[in-house]
């Protein structure tokens, strides 16, 4: 750690861990409630246990960017971070915000929209907070070194705030709702969270591999200048069904096909890079979690994406469980992967120490991962047999279901798979070990 | 990646057509704004009561269980078509009612079936919740979905 004031990093990576695993709790609980469906359904019916396991899941990942940010900017600005104060105010505001969104579900106290639930003063805390951090991080860079990854990273985050505002406009028009609905949702995601994506995988490349900063450089801007070409024109594959104009299935098919271009791009960046990459940094777990990022965000984000995204295909498989499947592995390839990459790279040196449990950090990341893809393979699978049952055939939604439950028990079983991995991920971070274990430990032996 | 390109040349790039995607964007944004209050929504059919029924729809967050339009959860049925469902073409009186009994009725207690929660909603919120759904289920949604079942 250069900068001392990079230490507010630990706390915002220590509530993201929490959020985290509140997430997956309840993620577990809907999964279960879709196998044992009276399974506490008077107290948390499967919207609330739903909406919470969304929620964590957002306001996790957006504390692990803050975090990263006030992790990586002092060092691309060579300096310390403007207000360390201000940046603890933000984080309270935050972890008030986030807990009492939870606690007010829990009572049933929520708005209506998908994934925008918030009750307007945490949409209000929201803003407070992103400002103070936009204004905080801003003007670090500001009056220090301007790079590349800065540049990139401060584009997504403010893109990130902006587009935010639209969860504020609600039409009393669905379609109209909807049309704006998705400015945040797909803009987040498929357009500007790529940008902090690729600048702090790009941060964490250059750190682990020494790598030449030129070189990472004009990949960032070529990965960036991909996502936003294709991601932009691409949100017209949620404008096929929804009351918005024909001519959608012609944009959104064709440049939501580009899509699959920059995480592709990604996958070829981590890999060059390690494998050009003359240094040999101790810290394998976050090599490992680096390049998994990027390859689970391709298949996850890139291929299954563009596996339901022709307008063709999706005019049979929208709404269906082929979504969830390309949802689940997406979000965990892409922005999961990605807070964890640098969680586990950080987190050692915020603490002062070696990398010393990365045998358990790495079996986590086996677990996560190979949980996480059997999950996408057998919800695959139930929304192929659904479209078929339900769009082809015409079945009743409720009688398709019932034939579906074979995949809803493995997608429980996955899920607990996942959530022993998250757990271990946590314990790997928090539990200070005194004894190194390396890979290749019998080289550096001693000689007798 | 080649020396032909440099860094400020790909950062040029990036700026520029991201702006011009951008822009794009927008004009067709606006564009389809107009086509969906002109054209495929029956914005003059926006009755008070259908505004008031949205907002049943997002108190109780339907949404995380039912998908609308195929958006939202996939654990229960889609609504935007469910007036169709019900028959409501031929006899849109009937259709509601049925909606309304349905809501009444919950939840079934079966073991083994998906429950859904009682809301305890007034009769006008009931009429609302109806109004909303058939006038969704009158959006043009290009065809979609392909069948009754939703």
């Amino acid at each position: 750690m250069k900068y001392s004031s990079q230490k507010v990093a630990l706390w915002y990576f220590i509530v993201a861990l929490v959020l985290f695993a509140a997430q997956v709790t309840f993620g577990l609980l809907a999964g279960y409630i879709y196998v044992a469906p009276n399974f506490l359904s008077e107290l948390v019916p499967f919207n609330i246990a739903r909406m919470i396991h969304t929620n964590a899941l957002i306001v996790w990942l957006i504390c692990g960017f803050f975090g990263a940010a006030y992790y990586l900017i002092p060092e691309e600005a060579e300096r310390e971070i403007h207000s360390v104060k201000l940046a603890y105010i933000q984080l309270v505001i935050w972890v008030v915000g986030s807990g009492g969104a939870v606690i007010s579900y829990l009572f049933r106290v929520h708005e209506g929209r998908e994934f925008l639930e918030q009750p307007l003063w945490v949409k209000l805390g929201i803003v407070v907070a992103a400002l103070m951090f936009l204004y905080n991080v801003s003007m670090t860079v500001l009056k220090g070194r301007k790079t590349t990854i800065s540049n990139v990273l401060l584009l997504g985050l403010w893109g990130l705030a902006v587009f935010f505002l639209f969860a504020f406009y609600n039409s009393v028009n669905l379609a109209i709702d909807k049309m704006y609905w998705w400015y945040v949702v797909h803009l987040w995601v498929e357009g500007v969270w790529e940008l902090i994506m690729v600048s702090i995988l790009g941060f964490l490349l250059l750190k682990l591999t020494g790598v030449d900063r030129e070189v990472i450089d004009k990949w960032i801007y070529a990965i960036a200048a991909l996502a936003l070409f294709s991601g932009v024109l691409g949100t017209g594959h949620h404008y096929y069904w929804i009351g918005t104009p024909g001519y959608w299935q012609w944009i959104g098919s064709i440049f939501s096909t580009l899509e699959v271009a920059p995480f592709f791009a990604m996958v070829v960046f981590s890999f060059v890079m390690v494998w050009k990459g003359r240094r040999d940094h101790p810290n394998k777990a976050a090599i490992l979690w680096a390049l998994g990022c990027a390859t689970m965000a391709f298949f996850g984000a890139g291929v299954w994406g563009f596996l339901h995204t022709l307008s063709s295909v999706n005019y049979l498989t929208h709404g269906t469980q082929v979504t969830p499947a390309h949802g689940h592995m997406a979000f965990f390839g892409a922005y999961v992967s990605l807070n964890l990459a640098i969680i586990t790279y950080a987190m050692p040196i915020l603490l002062k120490r070696e990398p010393y449990n990365q045998v358990l950090n790495m079996i986590s990341f086996w677990l996560m991962t190979g949980g996480m893809a059997f999950m996408t393979f057998v919800l695959t699978f139930a929304g192929v047999v659904q479209t078929h049952l339900q769009r082809v055939m015409g079945e009743y939604f409720m009688d398709v279901q019932d034939q579906l439950i074979f995949f809803y028990w493995m997608r429980l079983g996955s899920g607990v798979i996942f959530v022993i991995g998250a757990l271990l991920f946590i314990y790997a971070m928090a539990k200070p070990q005194k004894e190194l274990i390396e890979s290749g430990a019998q080289e550096v032996a001693p000689a007798e | 990646m080649s020396e032909m390109m440099t860094k400020s040349k790909a950062r040029n790039i990036f700026y520029g057509g991201s702006l011009f995607f951008f822009v794009i964007f927008i004009g067709l944004t606006a564009q389809s704004h107009l086509y969906v209050l002109n054209e495929s929504s029956n914005n003059d059919q926006l009755s008070e009561s259908v505004i008031r029924g949205k907002h049943v729809w997002e108190k109780h967050s339907c949404i995380n269980c039912h998908t609308i339009l195929g958006e939202g959860a996939y654990f229960a049925p889609e609504v935007g078509n469910v007036f169709v469902r019900y028959g409501g073409i031929d006899d849109p009186e009937g259709a509601k009612d049925s909606i309304k009994e349905w809501m009444k009725a919950q939840p079934t207690g079966i073991e083994g079936r998906r429950q859904m929660p009682q809301f305890n909603l007034t009769d006008e919120e009931l009429d609302d919740l109806a109004n909303f759904l058939e006038w969704t289920s009158k959006i043009d949604t290009q065809g979609w979905p392909p069948n009754d079942a939703g």
